[in-house]
């Protein structure tokens, strides 16, 4: 006798404990600590702090510690953990002209004022795997040079901007954004909206598309005009002082694509721009961003827009991989009730379909009789 | 008792500009068109012609000039004043548009018969025999074999999907259509044949069209008057005939010279 | 042990904050001023992922006070798991109680289907929905298909319709079956099945659905007519099932169909757990 399996909860209860089990795994190994995924897991905690719109680096390490690796879950640990806090207003924008940078380069030009500065990168790396990490031991530190590049790069663009080749920055505007976090998203949707959206967007998403235009779907011709790494200053105005104040420094990377432009009958050509930003050192998300950015500007610009990176339907509405994961995911709730409607009609039309063969199949051979 | 009203056009053209950044595509077109009238617009491509048909149509917005339509029982609107809900509501009830391509006319993953119906049920049929009817009325009407009702274009050929975007046009009885190069891109033998269809359409329901072709044996056969556009601007108009046996505009002449005898 | 991580700092009645409860009760006054109208909310990040009941959760949220109490069923039953996680929830943050008698309820969470005991009046059925939008896999964009409920263009519903009995003989749409609102907008009602779709005409509670990951709010007030689409000569029809429910006999409920064992025997039970439970 079938007797309806209840339980639920309970199952619930121990499904939480066996993740945290997991979680921990083999008791004999040392725990790890916030501090050591920061430090070296720190391009883990970038990236959850990039997407999760979050810069807090110790809150970042908790989401990966949490959710064991797994950066998507961390992200929305850290956007779930940031609803709940209070705001006190917005900083004013970040100039990264005042970045002290750690690394700055330009693909479009050999040299370029305040020069090019390496920094850490992987780029020039052999990915050959060095089996000397398996083991801990001491490491050196890494000889440091004078900061002499550090004050005041002036941006590439600027440079270019200067003598009408690069279309110039948008102008500053006292209008405050739209806040993705706090408004749905609405279509059509202008470029700030739109750069919220990619900022916070899946790197694997905003990867595949920017490449896609480098292969052909909406190709814009990009050059690096620069990628800057480095920390920069947060300024706040609190309402009782009416002055900035600097409150923090953080790490970003920025990304100025330069891109080029087929000039109209009254606007001389010139180089257009796309545009990326992350926290802390993330170049592949700043300049995938970029990339795309200028693919969504293609309707503004009066290109044909009809590649997947300059639908901004497609790419805003699906950028968000903590919404992509909840909706693919949640495949796996269930979804008996639904299914058995679908049951009932299928079953439904087969049997009249199979009542019109057999039908036709007597028709038939009761013709044939007939002869 | 009321004083006699003359008869006014169906559809006015008046100044029609329009630009796309320093290019002109068509410049100070005016014309009036009458109920019953197919109006033809003819000229090689780049001419402006198509340009000057989606400015009349409302799918693009001129830079100067208006459109004014006769509406069936709202009086007189300027097409590019109205509200976007009353335009797509004329698009979809008094107007038609047939298009080159009939992929852009067509819902390509519904059958032929949805295809058709979907004027009706949009201004409210809902009674699928009815309108499963109506729709195979139409078919017919087109030439299209029954049997086809329930298939997708997707399965259709070329001239096919042409007749069936024209049903799906006429079903809901329009007072004008727009038709940009109808038979283009069709087979010499489809052509004729569509064009022999249209021009009966056109008669029996007296329809009133505008047009737009490079070639003049469309023109000849469909048109009652007919335009002559060259870099944007009407370089000669009249009646069909008188354009074409006595071109007087050089221009028309090289287009009527350059006809490919059969 | 604690699943929902409590910080030192104390999370607001219902975990949202005044704010957003308040942002929240506007969007919904708007959809209950607007019949069936899809109205955009700034929708949060909530500690259950979308596609979990954000929407539904959000909604309960800005409504649900002390003296409330809180069903909440996933598939017509109170003991599947996310309907279970969910109650949990509102136990914890709104302190609130909580009950699977559907006559005891003041507000109803559910996920897919509508309850069979004919609900009340100054009762609420929040419902959780993944599209709200009716005629999204019509028309993908959503600058389109605003157009389309503002100029009232349901011509591209009423097509689906007429293909799919052109293709089937019927209209084989069996959940998410599409109505209209008041003589005036095209609604999802959430993937309930068909069955369930005359249980919401001028029904006496009031209806909010809440969509989280699309961040959309709509409503039907009480006694407001619902009519499922159809055409006159193909009127709309609900499952019917030959067998009644093994437990209760009833013949009237809609039944869940489980497999007992290899040989494939089978077993239809009511899905609305409470309604059973009621009848034995």
């Amino acid at each position: 006798m079938y007797v309806a399996v209840k339980g639920g909860e309970t199952a619930i209860a121990h499904s939480l404990d066996l993740i945290a089990d997991r979680r921990r795994g083999d008791r004999d190994l040392a725990e790890l600590s916030l501090e050591q995924i920061d430090q070296q897991l720190g391009l883990a905690v970038d990236r959850v702090m990039t997407e999760g719109s979050c810069y807090d680096r110790r809150l970042a390490a908790l989401a990966i510690k949490q959710a064991r690796g797994d950066l998507i879950e961390a992200i929305f640990l850290l956007r779930a953990y940031r609803t709940t806090l209070p705001r006190f207003g917005d900083s004013e924008p970040l100039d990264t002209a005042r970045m002290v940078a750690e690394r700055r380069i330009s693909a479009a030009f050999k040299d370029v004022p305040g020069g090019q500065v390496l920094g850490p990168t992987y780029d020039y790396t052999h990915r050959l795997l060095d089996f000397s990490l398996a083991v801990a031991a001491d490491r050196p530190a890494a000889p440091t040079a004078p900061a002499d590049t550090a004050h005041g790069l002036p941006h590439v663009g600027d440079i270019l901007a200067r003598e009408g080749l690069l279309e110039p920055s948008p102008a500053a505007s006292s209008e405050r954004p739209a806040d993705l976090t706090r408004q749905p998203l609405g279509f059509p949707a202008d470029r700030p909206l739109r750069l919220q959206n990619l900022a916070r967007g899946d790197e694997g998403f905003l990867l595949a598309l920017g490449y896609s235009t480098q292969r052909g779907y909406g190709n814009n011709h990009p050059f690096v005009g620069e990628i800057r790494y480095g920390h920069v200053p947060v300024a706040f105005v609190p309402e009782e002082l009416g002055f900035a104040i600097e409150i923090a420094e953080i790490d970003v990377t920025e990304c100025d694509m330069v891109n080029q432009f087929a000039g109209s009958h009254d606007v001389p050509p010139q180089f257009t721009r796309g545009y990326g930003l992350a926290f802390g050192h993330a170049e592949r998300k700043a300049i995938a961003m970029a990339l795309v950015d200028r693919a969504l500007r293609a309707r503004e610009l009066a290109e044909g827009a009809d590649s997947p990176a300059q639908d901004e339907e497609f790419v805003l509405a699906h950028s968000d991989n903590v919404e992509a994961s909840g909706f693919v995911q949640h495949l796996k709730l269930p979804h008996y009730v639904d299914f058995q409607s679908e049951l009932v009609v299928v079953r439904a039309l087969r049997a009249e379909v199979e009542a019109r063969q057999q039908a036709a199949e007597e028709h038939a051979a009761l013709a044939q009789a007939a002869e | 008792m009321s004083a006699a009203t003359l008869p006014s056009p169906l559809l006015s053209a008046r100044n029609i500009t329009k630009r796309f950044g320093g290019r002109i595509a068509c410049h100070n077109v005016n014309f009036d068109l009458w109920p019953g009238e197919v109006l033809g617009i003819v000229g090689e491509s780049g001419s402006g012609k198509t340009t000057l048909l989606n400015c009349l149509a409302g799918r693009l917005t001129p830079d100067a000039g208006s459109v004014i339509y006769e509406t069936a029982s709202a009086g007189t609107v300027d097409i590019h004043r109205l509200s976007e809900a009353r335009r797509r509501l004329l698009t979809r009830t008094e107007w038609g548009f047939v298009n080159q391509d009939a992929r852009e006319g067509l819902r390509m993953g519904v059958s032929a018969g949805a295809n058709i119906g979907e004027r009706l049920m949009a201004v409210g049929a809902r009674h699928y025999g009815e309108i499963r009817g109506s729709a195979a009325d139409w078919l017919a009407r087109v030439e299209i074999d029954a049997d086809r009702l329930d298939d997708r274009p997707t399965t259709f050929s070329g001239g096919m999907r042409q007749r069936l975007q024209i049903a799906r046009n006429l079903v809901s009885g329009p007072r004008l259509v727009f038709m940009d190069e109808p038979t283009g891109g069709l087979d010499v033998s489809v052509q004729a044949r569509i064009l022999d269809l249209l021009r009966g359409l056109v008669e029996r329901l007296h329809l009133s069209a505008v047009l737009v072709t490079h070639d003049l044996g469309v023109a000849r056969l469909l048109t009652h008057r007919l335009m002559v556009m060259q870099g944007g601007a009407v370089i000669e108009e009249g009646l069909t005939d008188q354009v074409l046996d006595d071109p007087q505009h050089a221009y028309t002449q090289m287009l009527v010279a350059s006809i490919l005898p059969v | 042990m604690p699943d929902i991580n409590m910080t030192e700092g104390a999370y607001n009645y219902a975990y949202l904050d005044e704010q957003t409860k308040r942002m929240i009760r506007r969007a919904i006054l708007k959809a209950v001023a607007v019949p069936g109208y899809q109205v955009p909310f700034g929708g949060r990040e909530m500690p259950l992922p979308y596609g979990w009941g954000t929407g539904g959760i959000q909604v309960t949220a800005a409504i649900i006070g002390r003296d409330d109490t809180l069903k909440v069923i996933d598939q017509g039953a109170d003991d599947t798991t996310n309907a279970v996680s969910i109650r949990r929830f509102f136990a914890h943050v709104a302190d609130v109680a909580t009950t699977t008698r559907t006559e005891e309820a003041t507000i109803i969470q559910t996920r897919h289907r509508v309850p069979e005991t004919p609900l009340k009046d100054g009762q609420i059925l929040v419902f959780q929905v993944p599209i709200p939008e009716p005629l999204r896999m019509l028309e993908p964009r959503e600058t389109e298909t605003r157009t389309l409920h503002a100029l009232s263009e349901y011509g591209v519903m009423q097509v689906s319709l007429y293909e799919s009995i052109a293709r089937h003989g019927r209209i084989a749409k069996s959940y998410s079956y599409p109505v209209q609102v008041n003589g005036r907008y095209i609604m999802s009602p959430s993937p309930i099945p068909k069955f369930d779709n005359p249980k919401l005409d001028r029904s006496p509670a009031l209806q909010l659905y809440g969509a989280g990951r699309e961040k959309r709010i709509y409503a039907v007030p009480p006694y407001t007519p619902v009519k499922s689409l159809d055409f006159d000569d193909h009127p709309f029809e609900i499952e019917r099932w030959t067998e009644c429910c093994a437990f209760c006999g009833s013949t009237e409920s809609f039944l869940d169909e489980m497999i007992v064992d290899d040989a494939g025997k089978r077993l239809f039970v009511c899905s609305d757990t409470d309604y059973c439970e009621g009848r034995r």
